[in-house]
């Protein structure tokens, strides 16, 4: 087992005129799930390649454990990975694709009969064992990518969106038991996904990435509670966290005082809009656009005169609400993320006495 | 789709027989005349039933050769035409694979020149430069050989655009899975390569079969042992005779044995021909 | 030019797989090449000791030379008509087999062997069908009064030949046609069978259209077909007689070069067939760039 750390890592392609990575500095702990998240070219998937050694380094360096990985072959990292399509041989059996890289390594047979027999087991294959990959449902093959990653007891784990060609049950399934396994081994791991709920449930530590920059590390709950930019704000959560441009807000008639001067932009969860904000410090009067009823909640589509972009609140339940009624939705303060014209977020500790006088008065009116 | 229109079934039915009937005319003549003595076709009622003498013919030109054509017995010629058909094939195939291999897992200076140099045999059919290729096979002193008869006939663009071809389908994981996995290069072309390619040799393996047995200017000029007769020259050299003396037993019989190999690996092999075919797409 | 994502680092490996087929290219296809472009602006001495630098005039001679261009002519004539008449029929049968519901696979098996017939053999056979003495069918046009023999009438020597090229290539068109037949997607024929379309108008307004692409490939193929591979056909039966009347481009290479010894002229008519090759496989390239790219 190992920690695995990123140091400045730089990556150009040869013949490309910007960096697909500028400089990342990363570091992941023994054991831990380190799970990569971002939009599709924002170089996640590149990073995880480069620590799997299959894209050559540019600048800075990759060490696992204490070594130093940058020039090692592949082979030569003590890394297993597994592919999003599941990259299983086609012509060997399960059994076959689970030896070939023991064989490789010159593993002892006994060591290796060993070895596939818990993995086998462990992951619920064992009745497969000699099949081909072509005899297999999707959610087996995806746990023979795991076995084949598992019976290498190798010092991480690396996962390239594993569960995309899955449909949504078996995702939720899946999501859980590699969570399960990663737990029981203890294997320090890299998982990169373009899903954020993935990216939300398995991390230990969320990273995420935009335009091949780190935009944000820490725990889901801190990403999601204080999101340090625009970006992740609103890539973070589902649906996103709704963003309203202060024109916009003073162009709908809000009352703007409290923010900080320097905000340029306001976020607010959705469940965290009120329906009805009689006497509420900030409000809007907004139309219903759509209801969206899902079950266990209901998520409302809102739109006014002066909004760019339309707002969506979230409510437990079935909300009685209908497209076209006239609404006063509320904008609670200690909900609200305020951002900077850079995007990045300006810190309300509430030091400021008016701010604190007038949050007072707001609690004395509810 | 539902739809009856009883007289274009008989009429799609009708093409198909007379095509076929078209198609089989001349061998199934071929087939009536290797079964007849020499002496039926003097009269231009050529018999359309199979005779009697079909054993004695065909024993007559397999064993002892045709008499006064001065020819070796055929099967000899049937072994050499085998031993060319397999040379060519099995080089053909070793070559490409290996080159498109190189061309398509592999950085190297000059890689796009090669390739184009390779795609240029494609322009170069050996018909249209056969004079110069004669001679540099005659100045290695190949002919009279098997390297010399098989050899320059072994370079294909067409084996290696379609092993390419079929190589860019593959994932890149695959190869990556196998690197992870400790594979180096010739363990990936071993281990993982070649079983995948197996269904794509064994249709192109069909094909240049056909090719290599069919092949008749080159072991023509190349080859004046009869030790080295393939069949198909030694048919055209059995006519030259029967002009003169006209034996057409014998010759159809033999016609009928040098079409025997390919068309039944035609025939068992549809499958494979037919994907052959259209994937080199020429 | 495409290449894989992870490729092999390996620098002497590349060049020892690559190495057979380099080597065999260059020994057997382009230095013969380079000698038939060389030799082709060269003519040698009466003796044959010296060759000398001429420029184009082996070329010139060529095109001024009514024979070179008579045979010109007839390869167009002989290239065309095999080019039409395998075509049209490997159409027509394709046609059928993709009607026919059951059987299809029978058929098929029956139509496609002649591709695997030697072409001295398919010469062979028809040659002995049309065999003026002997021949079935010289007898039975002798009903019609019309007089067979292909020794002496340039035109039935041709049409001979023609003939045997169109029978051996007829299987190779079916199966390209009957792939592309069986490719037209089911639910278009749907639709235009319930815009009300009879099976012929579906056939002309739908299927034809949409093979066009694979009967352009063809089109070409089956040109190169008949003016390169076609040699051995028209050594088993003419030899390029009567008085020249079969000798088309791909023959008279030959016949000069080996039986007339004439180097110079007969290396610069290689060098004008490389070229009518090479226009035909760019023009063929063309059409397959649109679905592979290189």
């Amino acid at each position: 087992m190992a920690r695995i750390q990123i140091g400045a890592l730089r990556k150009t392609y040869p013949g490309a005129r910007a960096d697909t990575l500028h400089g990342i500095d990363l570091s992941i702990e023994d054991g831990e799930m380190a799970v990569l998240v971002g939009p599709s070219g924002c170089g996640k998937s590149t990073l995880l390649r480069m620590i799997a050694g299959l894209e050559s380094v540019t600048d800075g360096e990759i060490r696992i454990g204490d070594r130093l990985v940058n020039q090692l072959e592949p082979a030569e990292r003590d890394i297993a990975m597994v592919f999003q399509n599941y990259a299983l041989y086609p012509h060997m059996t399960v059994r076959g694709n689970l030896e070939y890289g023991l064989k490789n390594r010159r593993t002892p047979r006994a060591e290796i009969d060993a070895r596939v027999t818990e993995a086998a087991r462990v992951l619920e294959i064992e009745p497969f064992l000699d099949r081909k990959p072509q005899a297999l449902s999707g959610g087996q093959r995806q746990r023979v990518a795991m076995g084949r990653a598992i019976v290498r007891k190798p010092q991480a784990f690396l996962f390239d969106e594993p569960l995309s060609n899955l449909d949504a049950r078996l995702r939720g399934q899946m999501r859980v038991e590699i969570r399960r396994l990663q737990r029981r081994f203890a294997t320090t791991s890299i998982y990169v996904t373009h899903d954020q709920l993935e990216a939300m449930t398995m991390a230990d530590k969320l990273v995420v990435m935009n335009a091949g920059r780190i935009e944000q590390v820490g725990s889901p709950m801190d990403l999601f509670e204080t999101p340090r930019s625009l970006f992740v704000a609103g890539f973070i959560g589902a649906p996103g966290m709704n963003l309203l441009p202060v024109e916009d807000l003073r162009a709908s008639g809000a009352d703007l005082t409290g923010l900080p001067g320097t905000t340029s932009v306001v976020g607010i969860r959705p469940e965290h809009l009120l329906p009805d904000a009689t006497g509420a410090w900030m409000a809007l009067h907004v139309t219903v656009d759509a209801v969206e009823l899902v079950g266990s909640e209901t998520l409302v589509h809102l739109g006014a005169a002066g909004l760019s972009a339309p707002l969506v609140l979230r409510q437990p339940g079935a909300a009685r609400l209908a497209p076209g009624m006239p609404l006063r939705v509320g904008l609670p303060r200690q909900h609200l993320h305020c951002f900077d014209a850079h995007g990045l977020r300006i810190a309300q500790d509430s030091t400021d006495p008016a701010l604190r006088e007038l949050e007072s008065r707001l609690d004395a009116l509810r | 789709m539902i739809e009856n229109r009883r007289w274009l079934d008989i009429l799609t039915h009708a093409v198909l027989i007379l095509g076929v009937a078209i198609v089989a005319f001349p061998v199934w003549v071929a087939l009536v005349a290797s079964t007849h003595p020499a002496g039926s076709f003097a009269t231009g009622h050529m018999p359309l039933l199979p005779g009697g003498h079909g054993w004695d013919n065909y024993s007559t030109v397999l064993g002892s050769g045709m008499r006064g054509a001065g020819s070796e017995p055929l099967w000899r010629m049937l072994i050499n035409s085998t031993i060319m058909a397999v040379l060519i094939t099995a080089g053909k195939i070793a070559i490409s694979l290996t080159s498109a291999y190189a061309i398509v897992w592999f950085r190297f200076p000059l890689r796009v020149v090669c390739f184009w140099l390779i795609f240029i045999t494609l322009m170069l059919p050996v018909e249209v430069r056969i004079l110069p290729t004669f001679k540099v096979v005659a100045d290695f002193g190949l002919l009279n050989s098997w390297v010399g008869l098989t050899l320059p006939l072994i370079a294909s663009a067409t084996a290696t655009f379609l092993f390419r071809q079929f190589f860019m389908t593959l994932p890149d994981e695959l190869v990556e899975a196998a690197r992870i996995d400790g594979a180096g290069p010739m363990k990936f072309f071993r281990d993982i390569l070649l079983p995948l390619s197996r269904t794509n040799i064994a249709a192109l393996s069909v094909i240049l079969f056909i090719y290599g047995w069919v092949q008749y200017l080159w072991p023509t000029l190349v080859t004046t042992d009869p030790k080295f007769y393939t069949v198909v020259m030694g048919i055209k050299r059995m006519v030259a005779v029967a002009e003169a003396d006209p034996q057409w037993n014998f010759v159809m019989a033999a016609v009928v044995l040098a079409m025997l190999p390919p068309v039944l690996v035609v025939i068992f092999m549809q499958r494979l021909f037919v994907k052959g075919l259209i994937e080199t797409e020429k | 030019m495409q290449t894989k994502r992870t490729i092999f680092p390996n620098k002497g490996l590349p060049w020892l797989l690559i190495g057979p087929q380099l080597i065999v290219t260059a020994i057997f296809f382009l230095w013969p090449s380079a000698q038939a472009i060389w030799t082709s602006f060269r003519r040698e001495d009466p003796f044959g000791l010296n060759t000398t630098f001429v420029g184009l005039a082996n070329y010139t001679r060529l095109f001024d030379s009514g024979e070179w261009v008579a045979a010109a002519g007839r390869t167009a004539v002989f290239a065309v008509s095999v080019t039409a008449l395998s075509m049209i029929s490997a159409l027509v049968l394709a046609l059928a087999a993709n009607r026919v519901l059951r059987g299809s696979r029978f058929y098929t098996t029956l139509l496609v062997w002649p591709y695997a017939v030697a072409p001295v053999v398919a010469g062979v056979l028809w040659w002995f069908l049309f065999n003026p003495t002997i021949g079935l069918l010289p007898y039975m046009l002798s009903g019609f009064g019309i007089s067979w023999n292909h020794r002496v009438n340039g035109g039935q020597a041709m049409t001979l030949i023609v003939i045997a090229a169109a029978w051996k290539h007829v299987s190779y068109n079916f199966l390209f046609f009957l792939a592309a037949l069986q490719s037209v997607p089911k639910s278009l024929i749907e639709a235009a069978a319930i815009d009300g379309a009879g099976p012929f108008q579906r056939m002309r307004d739908i299927v034809l259209p949409l093979i066009s692409p694979t009967t352009f490939f063809l089109l070409i193929v089956n040109i190169n077909y008949a003016m390169f591979d076609t040699f051995a056909i028209i050594d088993a039966t003419t030899s390029g007689g009567p008085a020249g009347a079969t000798n088309i481009l791909v023959y008279k290479v030959y016949a000069d070069g080996f039986l007339g010894l004439n180097l110079g002229s007969s290396s610069a008519q290689s060098v004008v067939l490389m070229l009518i090759v090479v226009a035909l496989t760019f023009v063929q390239f063309r059409y397959v760039e649109r679905k592979v790219q290189y």
